[in-house]
């Protein structure tokens, strides 16, 4: 763990300059310390090296080609430095993204949001702390379309299950998600246990683990209860 | 020729010359078969069977049905270009291009085509007409200028000479002949206008090419501009596409952002927070109208990710349950990528919307130089082209590509609307 009463320091790359000086605006005014902003691939993997960050926010498409520079460059450096927490921006919803990136660095300290997220700024915010400190955050529309793509098994749990479960996968604790629906936390962990029963996942209170368990089942594949 | 002040204008000079230059294009076609015939002719000819006659014509039309081609295609280009001194219209050549380059192609093309037969029979038909006419012609003129010039030639006492079928002796017997030729000297432009226009005609009709060719050619042009309008359509959706997400939607998320962060730091309660409240939630709203529109347009995903991953986010999209299997080794045209995205959200659009069908599968391969996709619903079938339920758009937009759109729709389902696209597949991307 990095020490933390030394702010954030972060590492920016985004091609589109409105956008980045709107970001760095934003990370410097909850206490994160940018220190470097750059608009491609290649000045990030130089940034990152130069600095050390402790997250790397990236846009996935950017120069040259404007395919997924951002992405691979993202996967790249969670290859080197497994602790690198990232966090990927795209423009749309694109599974191959996401499960890249999952499948780097065993899907810890990983974050893969739609850009759109940026606009509000708290819960912004909340998701590049929660990825910095160790956990996994997957963007809404994703958890989504994994449940939708996963239609069939799914269709034993409730309404509410359901519920409950996108909020697993985007990865918030029990309090957060008690929070949200306005419920007890007790009730989060009533309707959390039925769920992993009915799922045949394993049964954990740790969130980090129980996010990936949940993200491995809804993307089809056995989950991997041992990260690294 | 009608007109008014017909005489005053050019139109005579040119028939003239038309008519002047008609007679070494003659020579160059009568000449070298008559030189070349004549001798073989001259000396076979005195003691000759029918046998030997009827072998030296055919001999004769083999050699002239061989190699007159060879000299008629470049002459009639020359017709083609002579003819416009007599008539205004454009004249294209009835030749086809050959398919390769080289001669033998050529060759093939030329000696199967009407058009070089055409132009072999028109030459014919000028070498055996013209002679005649033309001395017809000339002696007519002739006879004008002999009558005109009478009077002066009897007054210079040269006896009697002929005009034709009379004989004048005196001057004042040529003189009704001489006034009547000048009186007759205006209808000689008529004349020679008259000839050249008959030729003129013989030639448009023998020369270029004929209504069915030019419906051909009308219809490859036709089918071509279509490709290269759907091309420009294309693009244009892209350029526009390109334009609004790099523009406006980057400036909105921008705007959208700083909302949210002034949402942060006013203090909550007081009636700044509430407005900035409201104009980020219309902010955030507009993005998402936005975002809908453009990608409406054309779907950024398209364009970056290809077909298949086009195929599961509209399956993403879809109310229904969908399945899709998308095997393509590489990457197809824009073009074609985008009506196959399009065909199956059509497609998509109307099981949800007409079939009563839950789920619905989307299949896309590509075989030997053929897309196919194919879009199969479990719903209670009975879609018909006709009615406009969208399949028509969808049929008009394959057409334009060449490629096929087959629906099935038995009463009770399911519903199968199969899309063929013709189309070679990119190499796949190196980097």
């Amino acid at each position: 763990m990095r020490s933390e009463p030394t702010a954030v320091r972060v590492v920016l790359a985004e091609d589109g300059v409105l956008l980045r000086e709107g970001l760095a605006g934003l990370l410097a005014r909850f206490a994160f310390d940018v220190v470097a902003a750059v608009g491609d691939a290649a000045a990030l993997r130089a940034a990152v090296a130069e600095h050390r960050p402790d997250l790397v926010i990236t846009d996935i498409r950017m120069p040259p080609d404007f395919s997924d520079e951002g992405l691979r460059a993202a996967v790249e450096l969670r290859h080197a430095d497994p602790d690198l927490a990232v966090v990927a921006l795209s423009q749309y919803v694109e599974l191959s993204y996401a499960a890249d990136l999952l499948d780097s660095g065993a899907g810890r300290r990983v974050g893969y949001l739609l850009k759109d997220r940026v606009v509000d700024v708290a819960d912004f915010v909340a998701a590049l702390r929660q990825v910095v400190g160790g956990g996994t955050v997957v963007d809404p529309q994703v958890i989504r379309q994994l449940i939708t793509r996963r239609r069939d098994p799914l269709a034993e749990l409730s309404p509410r299950e359901h519920e409950v479960l996108m909020l697993i996968a985007e990865g918030h604790s029990n309090a957060a998600i008690a929070r949200r629906l306005v419920v007890t936390d007790a009730t989060v962990g009533k309707h959390v246990r039925s769920i992993l029963a009915k799922l045949d996942l394993p049964q954990t209170e740790d969130t980090h683990r129980r996010v990936l368990a949940v993200l491995a089942y809804l993307r089809g594949r056995p989950a991997n209860p041992q990260p690294r | 020729m009608g007109r008014r002040g017909f005489l005053l204008t050019a139109w005579p000079w040119r028939a003239a010359g038309y008519l002047l230059s008609t007679v070494p294009v003659v020579l160059t076609v009568g000449l070298p078969p008559v030189l070349l015939g004549l001798p073989p002719f001259l000396a076979v000819a005195p003691d000759a069977t029918l046998g030997e006659w009827a072998f030296l014509a055919v001999l004769g039309a083999l050699l002239v049905a061989g190699l007159g081609p060879m000299a008629t295609i470049p002459l009639a280009r020359l017709e083609r270009r002579r003819l416009r001194l007599v008539d205004l219209r454009s004249t294209g050549s009835g030749h086809r291009r050959p398919p390769g380059r080289g001669v033998v192609p050529w060759l093939r093309t030329r000696y199967a085509e009407s058009a070089t037969w055409r132009e072999l029979g028109y030459f014919l038909l000028l070498a055996a007409t013209t002679p005649v006419l033309y001395a017809a012609l000339v002696s007519a003129l002739v006879l004008q200028l002999c009558a005109i010039a009478a009077p002066l030639i009897l007054l210079g006492g040269d006896g009697p000479m002929a005009l034709g079928p009379v004989e004048v002796a005196t001057p004042a017997a040529a003189l009704p002949y001489a006034l009547a030729a000048l009186v007759l000297l205006p209808a000689v432009p008529y004349l020679l206008a008259l000839t050249s226009g008959a030729q003129a005609a013989l030639a448009r009709a023998l020369l270029q090419r004929g209504s069915g060719e030019r419906l051909q050619a009308e219809l490859v042009e036709v089918a071509r501009s279509r490709a290269r309008l759907v091309d420009a359509f294309e693009a244009e959706r892209r350029r526009i596409e390109r334009d609004l997400h790099d523009g406006a939607q980057q400036r909105l998320l921008s705007l959208t952002m700083k909302l949210g962060l002034a949402r942060v730091d006013l203090p909550s309660g007081s009636a700044a927070a509430a407005s900035v409240a409201d104009a980020h939630q219309e902010a955030k709203q507009l993005m998402t109208e936005l975002r809908e529109l453009v990608h409406g347009i054309h779907p950024r995903v398209l364009t970056d990710r290809g077909l298949a991953a086009a195929l599961g986010e509209l399956a993403d999209r879809s109310p229904l349950a969908v399945t899709v299997a998308a095997d393509l080794p590489a990457r197809p045209p824009r073009h074609v990528e985008s009506t196959a995205y399009f065909a199956a959200a059509e497609a998509l659009t109307n099981a949800a919307k007409h079939s009563g069908a839950d789920r619905a599968g989307v299949a896309a391969r590509w075989d030997d130089g053929v897309l196919t996709l194919e879009i199969i619903d479990g719903g209670a079938g009975g879609a018909d082209p006709g009615r406009g339920t969208g399949l028509t758009g969808l049929a008009d937009r394959v057409a334009v590509i060449d490629g096929r759109l087959l629906v099935s729709s038995p009463a009770g389902g399911p519903t199968r609307v199969r899309v063929e696209l013709p189309c070679d597949l990119n190499r796949p991307p190196s980097g």
